[in-house]
């Protein structure tokens, strides 16, 4: 019984897998609009922050924060850009709980990579907010470095 | 076409996962809401064996221990209502906690009992408390045993264990992955020698009695153990045993190393015979449990098959898949359950996060048996369930198995430090 369970499951979620990844295939974007960057952004997610924060964007309690309706993501642009240029370390309050795992800076992503990866960020998991541009990372970017 | 792959991928592990499963007829399952002759609370268990739940909520369970009246003391990781530590007591047998009082306003995992004492670890330090003629905790008797430990964020719980010699054992975790230049940056090189060794990545040995000790008091008992969260006192040959969180971030970091898949089984968790004196090898080594070898980590030059330097570096006497976060560690010296479970170790796995894109794995209790201060066979999952469901995103689980302690009627209690539910098995034949 248990077994059948499990292969129905299996089938089911092999079907949603495949829908909703023909979905996605189905709608071109336009290039440079925000769809497009949000598209590009959670490959950039996936591969870079998935690890960490997850695919639901909750990250691992008491370690790697969470992405979801945070004052991190949804606030100053600028900040955000600011961790994933320079990574951020030590503890850390998200939502009045405390995360202490090391993020990396991820200044070797380009700033087109930052930008939709903090648009698809602030698109997803809940989340509504404008979206990052190429040029506030580029800025930024030049700023640390002077 | 790479999130295709990974999708398949994953579908396979978990139709695997389902058909072993599947095979296992022999276990009893969770009815929520059932009294103490029935399992409850979502988990599952052997055949022949009980759970009710002692309390469900009571914040972030760490570890805990039970007293020879059967109270039951518990560590927070988070105060709730000013408290870092909670006495359950049951006052009517019927398993479940009646009186719940709180006192220490430290957060942290370690506590034990030992000689009269009541041993708790904040983040930086240990403490005793005295236990009374009621063999209650005399909260005003607070002692400082251990002062001015690491405490840098990253695996930072001090989890203790205590001998029958007058010593304590105080695990101190690497603030680190791998001592890489830049911590889990990808790519990044491993400082060579690692100088978080110097004080930490290592087991240290304590006098229980003695006062205010740090560093300088203390005895490097074991080094090379980058996190351990789980140890304890093996009584049949007296020796230290203890539960290392193996590394993270083989693919993330080395992609041209590791896949994802690889990633996600490994290195080992390992279950490692702490003789004094004895160095694992970290941030140097990992193990491999498929080849059944130390390997030398990427950040010193290793390329997933070279040994190297790890030549000779003492393997674990039990190995167990990649990133399921060994907790809890606890010899059953009980006589109330079966014969095969006798002086074997229960283990509390917390459950994975570095597997992921994978489904991740371990949110339950394993049981390994001993004999004569060796595992005697390969160890069997115990208590399943914990999270509710099959879990993608640790966030999702329900509860995650943290500590393990053994009443003084046989049973094991068993945290969780997701919601703090304690469980109390028990044998019914």
């Amino acid at each position: 019984m248990k077994k059948l369970l499990w292969i129905n499951g299996l089938i089911a979620f092999a079907v949603v897998c495949c829908f909703s990844f023909s979905e996605k295939q189905a709608k071109p974007a336009k290039p440079g609009g925000l769809t497009a960057s949000i598209k590009r952004g959670s490959l950039v997610y996936t591969q870079f922050c998935l690890t960490c924060h997850q695919a639901n964007g909750g990250g691992v309690p008491n370690m790697n924060p969470p992405l979801i309706k945070t004052k991190w993501v949804l606030g100053d642009k600028k900040e955000l850009i600011k961790v994933v240029l320079l990574g951020l370390s030590g503890e850390i309050e998200v939502n009045e709980d405390i995360y202490q795992n090391t993020m990396p800076p991820h200044a070797f992503l380009t700033d087109q990579q930052i930008a939709d990866v903090l648009t698809y960020v602030r698109n997803s998991f809940g989340n509504k907010a404008a979206s990052v541009t190429v040029a506030e990372v580029k800025g930024l970017r030049t700023k640390l470095k002077a | 076409m790479q999130v295709i792959k990974r999708f398949f991928l994953l579908s396979c592990i978990s139709f695997l996962a389902g058909m072993a499963m599947a095979n296992d007829t022999s276990r009893v399952s969770a009815r929520p809401g059932s009294g103490p002759d029935e399992t409850s609370a979502g988990i599952s268990l052997p055949s022949g064996f009980g759970a009710v739940a002692v309390v469900d909520s009571l914040g972030r369970a760490r570890h805990l221990v039970v007293n020879s009246n059967g109270d039951v003391y518990v560590k927070l990781e988070r105060l709730k209502n000013g408290k870092g530590i909670y006495r359950l007591r049951d006052t009517n047998g019927d398993g479940k906690a009646d009186e719940i009082t709180g006192f220490g306003n430290y957060v942290g995992t370690g506590i034990a009992i030992k000689n009269g004492y009541l041993y708790a670890s904040s983040n930086k330090a240990v403490f005793r408390y005295k236990l009374n003629t009621k063999n209650e905790v005399d909260t005003t008797s607070v002692e400082t045993i251990v002062t001015g430990l690491v405490d840098k964020n990253q695996h930072n719980s001090k989890s203790i264990a205590l001998d029958n010699a007058g010593n304590i054992y105080v695990n101190i975790g690497a603030p680190s992955n791998s001592c890489q230049l830049q911590d889990r940056a990808k790519g990044s090189l491993g400082k060579d020698p690692c100088p978080i060794l110097d004080s930490a990545a290592g087991i240290w040995q304590f006098k229980a009695d003695k006062l205010n000790q740090s560093y300088a008091e203390g005895v490097r008992y074991v080094t090379g153990t980058r996190n351990v969260v789980g140890l304890d006192w093996n009584t049949s040959i007296n020796e230290l045993f203890v539960m290392q969180h193996g590394r993270d971030g083989f693919s993330t970091m080395f992609p041209e190393l590791y896949t994802d898949a690889q990633s996600a089984e490994l290195p080992a968790e390992e279950m490692l015979l702490a003789k004094k004196s004895s160095n694992f090898g970290w941030p140097y080594c990992y193990y491999d449990w498929q080849q059944e070898k130390k390997l030398l980590n990427p950040e010193y030059g290793g390329d997933a098959k070279k040994q190297g330097r790890c030549e000779g570096v003492p393997k674990p006497v039990m190995a167990f898949p990649g990133h399921w976060a060994p907790n809890g560690l606890l010899f059953y010296t009980g006589n109330k359950f079966p014969e095969k479970y006798r002086n074997g170790a229960f283990i509390a796995f917390h459950g994975s996060w570095n597997r992921a894109p994978l489904q991740q794995a371990g949110y339950f209790v394993a049981f390994v048996p001993f004999k004569d201060g060796q595992p005697s066979g390969k160890w069997e999952p115990f208590a399943e369930g914990f999270a509710g469901k099959d879990i993608f995103n640790p966030s999702d689980a329900l509860h995650r198995p943290c500590g393990l302690a053994q009443g003084p009627d046989g049973s094991l209690y068993i945290s969780d430090d997701v919601k703090g539910m304690i469980w109390k098995i028990t044998y019914k034949g």
